[in-house]
């Protein structure tokens, strides 16, 4: 029989204040298989725990109750030191008194009988636990990592000088991400180019990394430390492995299509490098445009290639590889402008959204750095900033604050006024949200120093007025209407998932939430990781973040990695679904049921066989088993039963 | 006479109406006694059979709390319960026991004034129900049970 102690806790009066410590410690003396009822001050203390550990040796304990606060708070604590005096930590539980007991009743008497069913039935439960170890696995050290932004070169390179091989998978022709398309950093102005090319070169030189582009991630089969993954190589058209990046394809190709790097601002061939400094710096050919895939014409750029690289070739290359664990760095995209009709929804040409200002400010963008209205190609003298397109508007769009708008937008408004001094730059806003470090005080420069005008207010509505655009709104502040007749309107859209994170979410069985975005564990215990082992979370793929942010969070997902694997193996919770074979009938109504593929038919014996490093203990096959062959260790069947016939079994005090 | 104290057993989930309840106990919002969580992983852990002999152990009301629809910790465990919840209902009223007195919600980590309001509200509910009076003794349910 098992030998067990129970350590009630009085949490300095947290709990002894409402709960009756010493009458409930009186009353387990005599019960069955308790060799040991006393409390303690404070029991997570260190004399806490030392009395543990001698009355352990003392009544050689085989079983410990520790009745204080929830286990989320100290069942590792207590588990720990159970382990410390030999006894497997398995047989620890806790009987959560406080949080759900002391802290929510007031009633003396009731409390304490409360909190006498909670420790029987804890009791009962520890009676049934076996010893068990965690599971032990192997792990490849070798990293994914999915999205080749600043997020996802900053985790590759981390995880990279670890010492640990990278793949590095990004769906575009070139790394770099939205971070390429700025022109210059807030709150320091650095030139976003000039922080970001020099990683982007040590990705693409780094012993550790491969880097493969124009790919994606097809499918994720197994589990932590052991996922095997599928990549498509898309066809590119071009053989990179001899093309020498020289670009005098591009220059002759006779086809001219909006640049997707230029949001629509510039043009670019069908053979293409999406910019200048792109790495790797080969072309691809857009087959969708390109004359020789539409008419089987041309083949200039074939016959311009010296090195003979352009091979048209339309199959894509697939590739398995075994993989550790997963960094997520997908990112975002803005909301399209098109969805919102207020503000002309896309068919006003001087009505751009963010990204594309940052292609008319950049040195190296479509107009060479010269703000120029879209629409003829005028200098901008007046431009006007709106808050909030789409964020912060739950009735219509988009509930939440893409936080980084209110910052970005100042900085265009500062660089606006430094390239065109005579111009006047407006921002819309509802509030100005400059929590950062440094950002409040970029924002008191620019209007002391840049004399930016912010109005507070929403724009109502927007429309085209001659060569200007219109823009009719409220000063909230002074309670006076506005009309203001702008060159050039900058939509500050929220941002979005990238499309297609949804997709990819299901192909890796992450989570994603109610906004699209992936979904971690929990924000502040585990805010990198996904809810399914092994997957990392970085930048604007999990939520809208600044740079400094996301590439503090890649670091963050890149050292978990570096954590999982600079283990001898994984050790994962033991507290399975279990089979037993006698019994299986090999109906696979739990193979059916399980949501992570860990039940696995064995063909040779015919029954249904666990995948131990993929069972998530959820426990629905034990319950969908139509012959009570599975069962979970340490809550089976019987001890949830037991447990509430110790709940339900308590005698009322008259 | 003395007032009558139902006696109710939870099965809640670890994930979201477990968290949601200690959530609760932070915010010391206080609400009545006569509820006992059992800690599951899931609210799908829950066998139907374990609700019926909770009943014959002697609960007056059984409450099962899950994640709300789409946030299950195990992305759709808590359809299944919700399915088998449906159709305990009916058995019960078979029973002759007050389907009332089997009552699924979805509970979320932060909604710790969720728990509390539901919680009391299904204890009033069980209140104005009375005492549960099985028929000879459970004797039917032990029956259903055992022809299982």
């Amino acid at each position: 029989m098992k030998r067990m102690g129970l350590f009630i806790c009085h949490c300095g009066t947290n709990i002894a204040d409402t709960v009756d410590v010493e009458a409930l410690a009186k009353r387990f003396e005599s019960y069955p298989g308790i060799e040991i009822s006393t409390t303690y001050k404070y029991m997570c203390s260190h004399p806490g725990q030392e009395m543990i550990k001698e009355s352990i040796e003392k009544y050689n304990l085989d079983g410990v109750i520790v009745a204080a606060c929830s286990p989320t708070l100290h069942e590792v604590t207590f588990r720990r030191v159970t382990r410390a005096s030999g006894v497997n930590p398995y047989q620890c539980e806790m009987a959560n008194i406080r949080e759900q007991c002391s802290w929510v009743h007031t009633d003396n008497v009731k409390a304490t009988e409360k909190a006498e069913r909670i420790i029987k039935s804890i009791i009962e439960k520890v009676r049934l636990n076996e010893d068990l170890d965690p599971i032990k696995v192997d792990v490849k050290r070798k990293a994914l990592v999915i999205g080749g932004g600043i997020a996802g070169i900053q985790a590759a390179l981390d995880i990279a000088d670890a010492g640990y091989p990278v793949i590095l998978v990004e769906k575009d022709p070139s790394i770099g991400g939205h971070m390429a398309q700025l022109s210059e950093t807030f709150p320091t102005l650095d030139c976003s180019q000039c922080i970001l090319t020099p990683k982007m070169v040590e990705v693409a030189s780094h012993p550790n990394i491969e880097l493969l582009t124009y790919s994606e991630v097809k499918k994720v089969d197994g589990y932590v430390g052991n996922f095997k993954v599928l990549i498509e190589e898309k066809p590119k058209g071009v053989d990179w492995d001899i093309c020498t990046g020289c670009g005098e394809c591009s220059d002759v190709c006779p086809i001219s299509v909006p640049s997707e790097f230029e949001r629509g601002l510039g043009e670019r061939t069908a053979i293409y490098t999406p910019f200048p400094q792109a790495v790797p710096n080969k072309p691809v050919i857009d087959t969708d445009n390109c004359l020789k895939f539409k008419t089987g014409a041309c083949g200039l750029c074939s016959q311009q290639c010296d090195a003979d690289a352009v091979t048209y070739n339309d199959d894509p290359n697939y590739r398995e590889e075994d993989i550790g664990a997963i960094v997520v760095a997908t990112g975002y995209e803005l909301y399209p402008i098109l969805n919102i009709g207020e503000y002309g929804a896309g068919e006003i040409d001087d009505v751009i959204d963010g990204l594309a200002f940052e292609r008319l400010l950049s040195a190296s963008g479509p107009t060479g750095g010269e703000i120029r209205r879209p629409s003829d190609g005028k200098i901008v003298e007046d431009v006007v900033f709106i808050q909030c397109a789409g964020s912060r508007d739950p009735e219509k769009h988009k509930p939440y604050c893409s936080r980084i708008c209110c910052m970005y937008s100042t900085k265009q408004a500062m660089l606006f006024k430094h390239s065109v001094h005579h111009g006047q730059p407006y921002i819309f806003y509802i509030d100005i949200r400059s929590g950062g470090k440094g950002y409040e005080e970029f924002v008191e420069r620019a209007q002391r120093e840049d004399g930016v005008i912010y109005i507070r207010g929403k724009v109502s509505k927007l429309y085209r007025d001659g060569d200007k655009v219109k823009i009719i709104g409220v000063d909230t502040i002074s309670n006076k209407p506005v009309e203001i007749e702008a060159d050039l309107v900058v939509l500050a859209m929220a941002m979005v998932p990238t499309p297609g994170t949804d997709k990819l979410a299901n192909t890796l069985k992450v989570g994603t939430g109610t906004n699209g975005f992936l979904q971690e564990t929990h924000p502040k215990l585990r805010p990198l990781e996904s809810i399914t082992s092994g997957f990392f979370f970085a930048g604007c793929a999990q939520a809208p973040k600044d740079i400094p942010d996301a590439v503090s969070q890649a670091s963050g997902a890149a050292s978990k990695v570096v954590g999982l694997f600079s283990g001898e193996y994984l050790q994962l919770e033991p507290t399975i679904a279990t089979v037993d074979e006698e019994k299986c009938s090999g109906c696979r109504i739990c193979i059916s049921v399980c949501p992570y593929n860990a039940r696995v038919f064995d063909e040779i014996k015919g029954i249904a066989r666990v995948n131990e490093a993929l069972c998530e203990s959820c426990g629905a096959c034990v319950v969908a088993c139509p012959s009570g062959a599975t069962n979970q260790r340490n809550l089976t069947d019987e001890q949830i039963s037991i447990m509430a016939k110790a709940i339900l079994s308590v005698e009322e005090e008259e | 006479m003395k007032d009558f104290e139902p006696r109710i057993v939870c099965y809640v989930c670890k994930w979201c109406t477990y968290a949601g309840a200690d959530l609760a106990g932070t915010s010391r919002m206080k609400h009545q006694p006569n509820t006992t969580n059992i800690r599951l992983m899931c609210s799908s852990r829950l066998n139907m059979e374990q609700i019926m002999e909770s009943f014959k152990d002697g609960a007056d009301g059984v409450f099962v709390g899950g994640c709300h629809p789409g946030d299950c910790h195990y992305l759709y465990g808590n359809y299944k319960t919700q399915k088998r919840i449906m159709i305990m209902h009916r058995i019960l009223k078979d029973l002759g026991i007050e389907p009332e007195r089997l009552r699924l919600e979805w509970i979320s980590a932060s909604e710790g004034k969720r728990y509390v309001e539901l919680v009391d509200d299904f204890i009033e509910s069980i209140k104005t129900l009375g005492p549960l009076k099985l028929s000879s003794n459970g004797n039917s349910i032990e029956k259903e049970i055992s022809t299982k």
